[in-house]
């Protein structure tokens, strides 16, 4: 049996207070931070040295295209081998779900910067360090920050999978537990949440997306 | 604050050591001047442009017209110091020119590079603010720019809100607040249509009548040429090299409307004279 919304939200209230919902919370939260930043932290690194780089980026593009296609699950238990059961485990599979969109599209947005800025940037008499805060920075800012919302959701995607497939913390492990118990009511007030954390997240993450890609957000 | 003082009058040319800097030379003097690309993948080297020699009086309006690939936008990038020459001599204000764009150089390029990211006011104040200038002698000289080119009421808009003509008068105006001695256009006005070619073309000689600046035109435009220019260089096809130079004769006083003086057709006739077998080469090297 379904629950129906009001009883959903009431549970959900009391869910809220419930100090080992708070302790999956605060677990899925913490791996999804580690996750996160390594994700964009090295999807940033690996775009910009990609878009530098024309032949590297074009040489790059295809596999790392190739390796994003690849169902993530299958490598789950490679990554199991490698970092055995705990957190550890939880964010590397979350960041490699992100670290690739991150990349492709910092990569994409560095090589999208007209050459006439970088013509305009010697015409004014710029250094390499001003040309980059001032020029590369804020041009590419727009698709940057488009890359980083997609690594968000997916990023976050992939700590839930793995909290649900192999971990004894988490969110995604309160699912899984509620499934096995066919816990009707805390699956759903548990889905209810993740939807409303995940959307609230990703609204605020296309504002900045919006705002940065009508104007750009460079420095004065 | 002197700041608002004189947008109308270039910064005093900093004198050369050598003679070329005295009185009554050349503003720019190019000297067997040949850009040579080397060969890529077992191909042989492109011989791009020259020996060209040119030497621009102190406040000349130069344009140069020539067929396509005959390497006018390579000479624009020599004489900027944005590409090297593989051969020969630039000098501005007596200065070689070498790898650098020396200050008091300005470029106009045909592409449009006014930052996205940045309102008309902040476009125009790039370059000052990069110099750390003090805030408020960057808003005089900007507001003085922007009155000039025109765009007064759109300092606080974005350059998305604007049309082609006036986001490639942004980039003039950020170019004409570094107060250059020498501005240097690479067809600015390439991608306008022609009405707004032509206006465009008279803003551009009331900016020179007010600045004093040596100004250096690369164009396709046969009629922007004749109109807007004291010399006119036709250049041969690639290699680039001047053909003629045609010195129109016009009042420095002058605008659009000279297209109806006879001269204006003379002018014209005499560059497609020298320019119609040079663009059929060109036309029969093209790949």
């Amino acid at each position: 049996m379904l629950t129906g919304p009001v009883e959903t939200l009431t549970y959900l209230g009391g869910l809220l207070a419930d100090h080992e919902f708070q302790l999956g919370v605060w677990e899925t939260a913490r791996a999804f931070g580690l996750a996160l930043a390594i994700a964009w932290g090295s999807g940033l690194v690996i775009g910009l040295l990609l878009g530098a780089h024309r032949l590297t980026g074009e040489v790059a593009e295809p596999i790392l295209t190739a390796l994003y296609s690849v169902p993530k699950i299958t490598l789950y238990p490679v990554i199991l081998l490698f970092f055995g059961l705990g957190l550890s485990a939880r964010v590397a599979f979350g960041a490699i779900h992100g670290v690739v969109p991150v990349a492709l599209f910092t990569m994409a947005a560095v090589r999208g910067v007209p050459p006439v800025y970088f013509r305009t940037a010697r015409s004014l008499r710029l250094g390499p360090v001003a040309t980059a805060r001032h020029i590369l920075l804020p041009a590419c800012l727009p698709g940057i920050v488009s890359g980083l919302r997609i690594g968000f959701s997916l990023t976050l995607l992939g700590v839930l999978i793995g909290e649900m497939f192999a971990s004894q913390r988490g969110l995604g492990h309160m699912v899984i537990r509620a499934m096995e118990t066919n816990d009707v009511r805390l699956l759903i007030a548990l889905a209810l949440f993740l939807v409303a954390v995940a959307t609230g997240a990703g609204a605020l993450l296309l504002a900045l997306d919006r705002h940065v890609g009508r104007r750009g957000a460079g420095p004065r | 604050m002197t700041g608002g003082a004189a947008l109308s009058r270039p910064e005093p040319a900093r004198t050369g050591g050598s003679a070329a800097g005295a009185a009554g030379a050349a503003h720019v003097r190019v000297r067997g001047l040949t850009r040579v690309y080397p060969g890529a993948g077992g191909r042989p080297p492109l011989k791009a442009l020259g020996p060209l020699d040119l030497d621009l009086a102190p406040g000349e309006f130069f344009s140069v017209v020539g067929p396509s690939g005959c390497g006018k936008s390579t000479l624009l990038d020599v004489l900027a110091g944005l590409s090297a020459a593989s051969a020969g001599s630039v000098s501005f204000e007596g200065r070689a020119v070498t790898g650098q764009v020396p200050d008091g150089v300005g470029v106009v390029f045909q592409e449009d590079s006014s930052f996205p990211w940045l309102s008309v006011f902040d476009n125009a104040a790039f370059g000052l603010r990069r110099l750390k200038t003090p805030e408020a002698e960057v808003r005089a000289r900007v507001a003085e720019a922007l009155g000039l080119i025109g765009l007064s009421g759109f300092a606080d808009a974005f350059p998305a809100q604007l049309s082609g003509g006036m986001r490639q008068r942004v980039c003039i105006a950020r170019t004409l607040v570094m107060r250059p001695r020498l501005i240097l256009l690479d067809e600015p006005f390439g991608a306008l249509d022609q009405q707004t070619k032509l206006l465009m073309g008279d803003e551009l000689l009331r900016l020179w009548r007010e600045t004093g600046a040596t100004i250096l035109l690369i164009t396709h435009s046969l009629d922007e040429a004749a109109l807007l220019s004291d010399r006119i260089g036709v250049m041969s096809a690639r290699p680039g090299r001047f053909i003629d130079l045609i010195e129109t004769g016009w009042d420095r006083e002058r605008d659009s409307r000279i297209a109806a003086d006879p001269g204006f057709g003379a002018i014209t006739a005499r560059i497609w004279s020298q320019l119609r077998e040079e663009s059929l080469k060109a036309m029969r090297a093209a790949p």
